[in-house]
């Protein structure tokens, strides 16, 4: 089953804030880590966002849930580096032939493993704690985004929990039908495109039903339409993206003083 | 009653009127003259095939100028459906794909948004839509967490919020379990206004009755059969329209008893449960006995069906095979059989057959069992051309399973498992939604099936089915 309920208290400052002042902040400020490819910079942003995380109404436990397959992919990318990077710089800290391991790889391997980490989370904390109805009526209603777009999608999105039994069901029946795969790794490959196949179809099957019924009840019919649910993009809104801005600044501006800063381009 | 302009408010006239979707040969409706008045309730029947869903979307508008051809005229207060929508609501079969909100009360606010009704006016009309559906949660209720019946009621109160002239209800209670549909007609007739319109497609005529105080008869080929009250319409055509699969009052369907005694046990569970979907339970099925398995929504019905199948594995106790159902294979569970070794013993039948098509064609899908369990080609082709004639499908062997009706789809997929022969046959809501002609058919053959040895399991909520074929039930309570 897919999990996407948001998970945040709901009360929480900054939880609260407009979907789309969230998602804004997120955006600000992972854009700004970009410029450097140093560590220091992205682990002071990680220190940040772990500090700030109590203001989302978010537990540490839930947050290490939501985040793991980004561990994961983390610790991939840092193992892989360490032991095929052509840069083979810096200190020798370890060297058990063919593997030799320098201070110059260890501090770009981190570097691009932090900087993963630093760019995702705040994606991972937005989406946590934003509610997907809110998300859709803030971005129509504050970022003028087509309700025809963001309705649809929203409309989409709550199907997307019925794909998993649908898939468990498929699976089954086929089972049922005496298509297996056994072990052959080409028969299991031919039977995961049919299932998905068989999926697809089901799935525009129904995405065709409720675009009927949603035509029925004068969806996207040229009548401007109203908002049931008000959403306000207040001096606060504006104030989380400005210090979005301002912290991931500081940030980079620290990595210079230090002198590790190493810019992107250039 | 009202005048505007001369055209009576919330009237329906068709005038010769007939259309055929893009693409397609066959006319899907045709030949049509009806005039519905304001404040009537109609009930539409017409054997399958009928056109009654394209008749009920070209009311609502819902037929775009160029996704087909139309013959003749249709009107809703002397305008063109397409410009009158905001008069019109429908609400379909299927509750999972009508719902298009997270949340109840912002489902049913959904319409009113878009047909621009002020903010301030939106929520009180909500409350008071929810509240004549007899809608019992709160407006945030998670859509997700309603049952069917629930999901249907939330789908009537989107569109009664709109305030249309005219409902359109379009089988809303054939994919709801009988506790569920009473809900949803309750619903209806309670909700109504007495000058609103009302034109419903229903397989299920005696539950519907008291709905409607006309009855209109549409004719296959083209054309209107019958008009009139429901007293006058069935006594004149009753016996027809029982025979073209329209279940009409008072034409019962005669019992299919087992023939003899049962046989040989073919399979049994002992303490089988799956927390936390099924509670601990105990069967067992013999060779020669229909068994159904009934009880409310929620108790486990179809995780049984599927336990039983050998298609899940069990979270507690086991299902044993007896050696007469599987041989050798006996000492090992159902479900950790290979699917061919299965698809031989145990037969399943879903409840969405759509589920169950793998191939392009109907032949294909009918030949696929035998030759993935190692048939020889020419037995295959005798097996594929024997059940296509049993079933009433031949004419259609070369026609994708997708495009087939509900009813063909129906006999197909129960075509599909028989084609393997199996000795069980375990079948989920065999008879669901479906019309008086594909019933009986499915009775008969089960009752054939049992008859010649093999044993049967049915989940049902269909009384009908139970009392016509069963000869052991067990019921399921639901989890506490």
């Amino acid at each position: 089953m897919i999990d996407i309920q948001p998970v945040a208290a709901p009360g929480a400052p900054l939880a609260r804030r407009n979907p789309v002042a969230k998602v804004a902040a997120a955006l600000v400020f992972s854009f700004v880590l970009l410029a450097t490819l140093d560590p220091v910079a992205p682990a002071l942003a990680i220190a940040v966002e772990l500090a700030v995380l109590p203001l989302f109404g978010v537990r540490y436990r839930l947050l290490a849930l939501r985040a793991w397959p980004l561990l994961a992919s983390a610790v991939g990318v840092l193992v892989t580096l360490v032991l095929f990077a052509a840069d083979r710089s810096g200190r020798v800290l370890l060297d058990a032939s063919p593997v030799l391991v320098t201070s110059g790889v260890l501090v770009t391997a981190l570097g691009l493993v932090l900087r993963l980490l630093a760019v995702a989370l705040p994606g991972i904390i937005v989406f946590a704690t934003t509610d997907a109805t809110d998300l859709a009526d803030a971005l129509i209603q504050n970022a003028k985004a087509p309700a025809r777009f963001a309705i649809g999608a929203l409309a989409a999105f709550r199907l997307v929990p019925l794909l998993g039994q649908e898939w468990q069901m498929i699976s089954m029946a086929r089972r049922a039908r005496g298509v297996d795969a056994g072990r052959n790794p080409v028969a299991r490959l031919r039977l995961f495109v049919s299932t998905a196949f068989a999926l697809l179809v089901g799935a525009i099957r129904r995405g065709t039903r409720l675009a009927v019924a949603m035509d029925a009840r004068g969806f996207d019919a040229g009548v401007p339409r109203t908002v049931a649910r008000r959403q306000r993009f207040g001096l606060a809104d504006w104030a989380l993206i400005a210090s979005a801005a301002v912290v991931s600044g500081a940030a980079l501006t620290v990595s210079v003083l230090l002198g590790t800063f190493r810019p992107l381009i250039g | 009653m009202f005048r505007e302009g001369g055209v009576a408010v919330g009237s329906v006239v068709l005038r010769g009127f007939g259309w055929r979707h893009a693409g397609r040969k066959r006319w899907a409706v045709r030949g049509l003259d009806l005039r519905v008045e304001r404040g009537e309730r109609v009930l539409l029947l017409g054997p399958s095939g009928a056109g009654k869903s394209t008749l009920l979307a070209a009311l609502a508008g819902l037929l775009p100028e160029d996704s087909g051809e139309q013959e003749g005229t249709v009107e809703i207060d002397g305008l063109d459906p397409r410009k009158a929508r905001e008069r019109v609501g429908i609400v379909f079969q299927d509750p999972e794909s009508q719902l298009v909100m997270a949340r109840c009360g912002d489902d049913v606010a959904f319409g009113l948004e878009n047909r621009g009704v002020p903010a301030e006016e939106i929520w009180p009309r909500v409350d008071e839509a929810l509240r004549r559906v007899g809608f019992p949660y709160r407006r945030d209720r998670p859509t997700a967490a309603l049952s069917g019946g629930e999901q249907q009621r939330l789908a009537l109160a989107g569109t009664l919020a709109l305030r249309p002239e005219l409902l359109l209800l379009d089988e809303p209670t054939a994919n709801l379990d009988p506790a569920g549909a009473a809900q949803v007609r309750r619903a209806v007739a309670e909700a109504l206004d007495a000058d609103t319109t009302l034109i419903l497609v229903e397989h299920r005529v005696t539950e519907a009755l008291p709905l409607v105080d006309r009855v209109v008869v549409v004719e296959p080929g083209g054309g209107v059969r019958a008009d009139g009250t429901p007293e006058a319409v069935f006594a004149a055509h009753g016996d027809v329209l029982a025979a073209e699969g329209v279940w009409v009052p008072g034409h019962p369907v005669p019992p299919r008893r087992a023939a003899g005694p049962a046989g040989d046990l073919l399979i049994t569970a002992d303490r089988l449960g799956l927390p936390p979907r099924l509670a601990p339970t105990d069967l067992s099925v013999r060779a020669g006995e229909a068994l159904a398995v009934l009880g409310p929504n929620g108790a486990g019905k179809s995780t049984l069906a599927l336990l039983l199948g050998g298609l899940l594995r069990p979270g507690a106790g086991r299902v044993t095979a007896s050696a007469e159902l599987a041989g050798r294979d006996a000492r090992t569970p159902p479900h950790r059989w290979r699917a061919p070794a299965l698809a031989r013993r145990i037969g399943s039948v879903f409840q969405d057959p759509e589920h169950q098509f793998v191939t392009g064609t109907v032949r294909d899908e009918l030949a696929l069992g035998p030759r993935r369990t190692g048939t020889p080609e020419p037995a295959v082709r005798a097996t594929v051309d024997e059940l296509l004639e049993r079933l009433g499908l031949a004419a259609l062997a070369g026609a994708n399973p997708y495009t087939l009706s509900g009813g063909e789809a129906r006999r197909l997929s129960v075509a599909t498992a028989l084609a393997t022969a199996p000795r069980l046959l375990i079948c989920d809501e065999p008879t669901f939604g479906q019309d008086r002609r594909t019933w009986r058919e499915l009775v008969d053959l089960f009752a054939g099936l049992r008859d010649a040895g093999h044993g049967i399991v049915a989940v049902t909520h269909d009384a009908d089915f139970v009392a016509a074929l069963a000869d052991r039930t067990v019921t399921l309570e639901r989890r506490p």
